[in-house]
């Protein structure tokens, strides 16, 4: 008594005692743009600061019902000039060629919640995990158990306006979502890391799943993440080969006696239950996780995993080796995970409420609900920084949490884009761990006036089936130049970053000359910018915002790239390896001595590619 | 005492099944008196830890009992209002004897009793989702489907987090 007591397997965990330890955010007392926007499904008010909107495609008439989950767009994936977008009740094929005008290639009518897509060369896959999922894709619910489909689909997309579905892997847990991985050793195989939040279905619906408490049962469909191994020219074999069990040794020790826990149990004799019967024993540390991020570059997974955020190495994908876990009483529901392309820092976010609550409101805490960032230490441990919520108070009628997001290539910054549900899009620098900032917004209004409380009649503007309509940015991803958001009830939108004094023409420009064949934003890809002018001028723009670098050197600097770049190949190669010196010359004396020297590099490169 | 007996009409056609309309009236009931042992928590001299985390659970189980009670609302279902945890008794809720010891408490014992409590609490939640997917043909509404796992993902991490708090509780047995 009196003291902490821990566990020996709980020592590598840290705990904070405080919350006042990091940074502290308030709501914007003054006027925000995004306050007040009138309602509405389609002509809600629209605020955005920082982007613009290049296009809004509603959803297809297939998807296009009343309220509720049923149809709601999901998440996105995205490969050459088509995005892929998920959708509770199967897939769009969006052509982006235009950015300005989407076009339709495929709708896919196939009962998936919810419908999480991945894309690898021509499969999609395709998360599924609730109890309405046939193999068939066929509405009208599972009348036998042998027709539920649960874990994920395989669609061959090599005609992305005709897509087929060759394969069902069923998982124990089904897939909430599920994360590729490819192999470090074999260039036609992957391995999808599979998340289920769910119990593991009966061993009468799925042979060999099983579902207990004992963590160190190696036959338990608990404890672990399904581990789906593809090989590229044989989808249709396409098996579970493994568990990730990646929790062993998490389990706090058992509680002494039972306690206040044991009694009073209350509760009608269930179906399957007999309320007699001794209560399980409960659930202790993560059981499963609910989102995993990737970043095969650097051999790292971060786990979204209930109350934890897990960093894992992936070396050996079918071996995986958790490194540390972090816990916060104020994050209760870890979720997805970005990390910086250094992979030095990550961004946890918490979707307290599963997405489906308003918790952006200014009644509640800043620090849920929102990111955390983390950095990762030379000994792969987690440090954690501050918290970073939307700064903007939204209503009640939005659901709104933080929710899926990536990277914004800017070179020498930290720049994420998220989707917010009804909270909208936020783009947010994270560049300092201890002082995330927002950088830009686009947001809209409500989809709904305000609601009924408490069971009272449905209002008139609402019409007869009073339900809260659930919608927003599910994820916002930037790729090849665009911003993507999947909007739940709505559509697509489509974004570009505009310039403003936090974001220059340059860091735009130079966020715009990174481009992926593929993306699918919970496998990180490593990005590798070019030898370009607007690189060199992002670093140099940083350092005279930040004051970097003495003015009369940045502003020498910058007339110097900008005679270079009007120069003949030969002469511009002279010229920036003489800046580049110079500039390696400032390094020493500069207050921001790390970003010179990038710059210095950068110039460099540059004048090897002048050609 | 009993849970919701009412019987109940599923029109022909529809997704869901009688034992989805008990879950969800049900859980309000359930939810509503976790709002309630929350509430305790300022005036009874909770740690700011706990407070936060009291607050939390009546924040996030309120907007549920919305989403709970807007979802029975639109398919002709008797939505049960928050005052339904007086007469409704589901897995995990506290017996009256439990909630004289929860008022009676006061600073560090109001802690340990509240998370331990609590524990309980989400856990006969869990144990209300697992019945549910027992049951024959329940929870292919998507709604209902999401939700159910939402509560037991929430919940879940909610109780590993309300583990460690306990562990680090002085007045800890």
């Amino acid at each position: 008594m009196g003291h902490v007591r821990r566990t020996c397997t709980l020592a590598a965990l840290f705990i904070l005692s405080s919350a006042t330890a990091l940074e502290a955010q308030t709501y914007p007392t003054g006027k925000d743009a995004r306050n007040g926007l009138k309602s509405g499904i389609l002509d809600a008010g629209v605020a955005m600061e920082g982007m613009k909107q290049v296009s809004f495609t509603p959803k297809a008439a297939e998807f296009d019902t009343a309220r509720g989950l049923t149809f709601v767009n999901s998440d996105m994936a995205f490969r050459g000039n088509y995005v892929y977008q998920g959708n509770f009740a199967g897939f769009s094929i969006w052509d982006v060629s235009n950015p300005a005008k989407p076009v339709k290639a495929a709708v896919v009518s196939c009962i998936t919640s919810q419908g999480d897509p991945s894309i690898y060369g021509n499969l999609l896959f395709l998360s599924a995990e609730g109890g309405g999922n046939r193999n068939d894709c066929g509405k009208g619910g599972v009348q036998d158990p042998k027709d539920h489909m649960a874990g994920v689909r395989i669609f061959d997309v090599s005609d992305p306006k005709a897509p087929k579905l060759i394969k069902n892997v069923q998982t124990c847990k089904g897939s909430h979502t599920h994360t590729i991985i490819p192999s470090p050793k074999d260039k036609g195989v992957i391995y999808l890391y599979v998340s289920g939040s769910q119990g593991a279905r009966p061993e009468t619906e799925l042979a060999g799943c099983k579902s207990n408490n004992d963590a160190a049962d190696e036959s338990n469909s608990m404890f672990r993440l399904d581990v789906i191994k593809v090989t590229l020219k044989k989808p249709q074999d396409a098996e579970v080969v493994t568990g990730a069990r990646i929790f062993t040794g998490m389990e706090p020790a058992p509680r002494r006696g039972g306690g206040a826990a044991a009694a009073g149990r209350g509760g009608r004799a269930g179906r399957g239950g007999d309320s007699t019967a001794p209560p399980p024993p409960p659930p202790t540390g993560p059981r499963n996780c609910h989102d995993v991020s990737v970043y095969p570059a650097m051999n790292l997974l971060a786990g979204a995993c209930g109350s934890y955020g897990i960093l894992v190495d992936i070396s050996n994908p079918e071996k995986p080796v958790r490194l540390d876990a972090a816990a916060d009483t104020n994050f209760s529901l870890w979720h997805t995970a970005v990390f910086s392309n250094d992979g030095k820092k990550i961004v946890f976010t918490d979707e307290w409420g599963g997405g489906t609550s308003p918790n952006c409101q200014a009644t509640n805490m800043l620090e849920m609900g929102g990111n955390t960032t983390l950095s990762i230490t030379a000994a792969k441990k987690f440090k954690q920084h501050a918290y970073f919520k939307l700064p903007s108070a939204q209503t009640a009628q939005e659901n709104c949490v933080s929710h899926n997001g990536a990277l914004v290539p800017v070179p020498g910054r930290d720049i994420m884009v998220q989707g917010w549900y009804q909270g909208g899009v936020d783009v947010i620098d994270f560049s300092d761990p201890d002082k995330p900032f927002e950088l830009a917004f686009f947001d809209r209004g409500p989809v709904d006036a305000p609601p009924v409380v408490d069971g009272g009649p449905p209002s008139a503007a609402r019409g007869p089936a009073a339900r809260g309509t659930i919608g927003g940015s599910w994820g916002a991803y930037y790729y090849n130049g665009m911003i993507f958001s999947s909007e739940m009830a709505r559509g697509l939108d489509i974004l570009e970053l505009t310039p403003s004094d936090k974001l220059s023409v340059n860091e735009i420009a130079a966020a715009k000359l990174v481009k992926f064949e593929q993306f699918n934003p919970q496998s990180q890809p490593k990005i590798v910018w070019p030898a370009a002018f607007p690189v060199v001028r992002s670093y140099l723009d940083q350092l005279v915002r930040g004051n970097g670098l003495a003015a009369a050197r940045t502003s020498a600097i910058g007339s110097a790239l900008d005679a270079a770049e009007k120069m003949p190949a030969a002469a511009r190669r002279a010229a920036l390896t003489k800046l580049a010196t110079q500039v390696g010359g400032d390094v020493g004396s500069a207050k921001d001595s790390a970003r010179v020297k990038t710059m210095a590099d950068a110039i460099k490169a540059l004048a090897a590619a002048a050609k | 005492m009993s849970g919701m007996d009412t019987p109940v009409t599923v029109p022909k056609g529809a997704l869901y099944t009688a034992a989805d309309v008990h879950f969800m009236q049900g859980m309000i009931a359930h939810h509503a008196q976790a709002i309630f042992m929350s509430r305790l928590a300022a005036a009874q001299g909770a740690n700011p830890r706990v407070l936060k985390f009291a607050n939390k659970i009546d924040q996030s189980q309120m907007a549920e009992i919305r989403l709970m009670q807007e979802w029975l609302v639109a398919n002709g279902q008797t939505a049960p209002d928050t005052a339904s945890y007086h007469h409704v008794m589901m897995a995990g809720m506290l017996s009256p004897e439990q909630i004289t010891q929860l008022k009676a408490a006061r600073g560090p014992e109001f802690d340990t009793h509240f998370l331990t409590m609590m524990i309980q609490h989400h856990e006969g939640a869990l144990k209300m989702v697992e019945d549910l997917l027992a049951s024959p043909l329940a929870a292919q509404d998507v709604d209902v489907s999401v939700f159910a796992n939402d509560i037991a993902t929430v919940q879940t991490a909610e109780i590993g987090t309300m583990r460690r708090m306990l562990e680090q509780n002085p007045t800890q047995p």
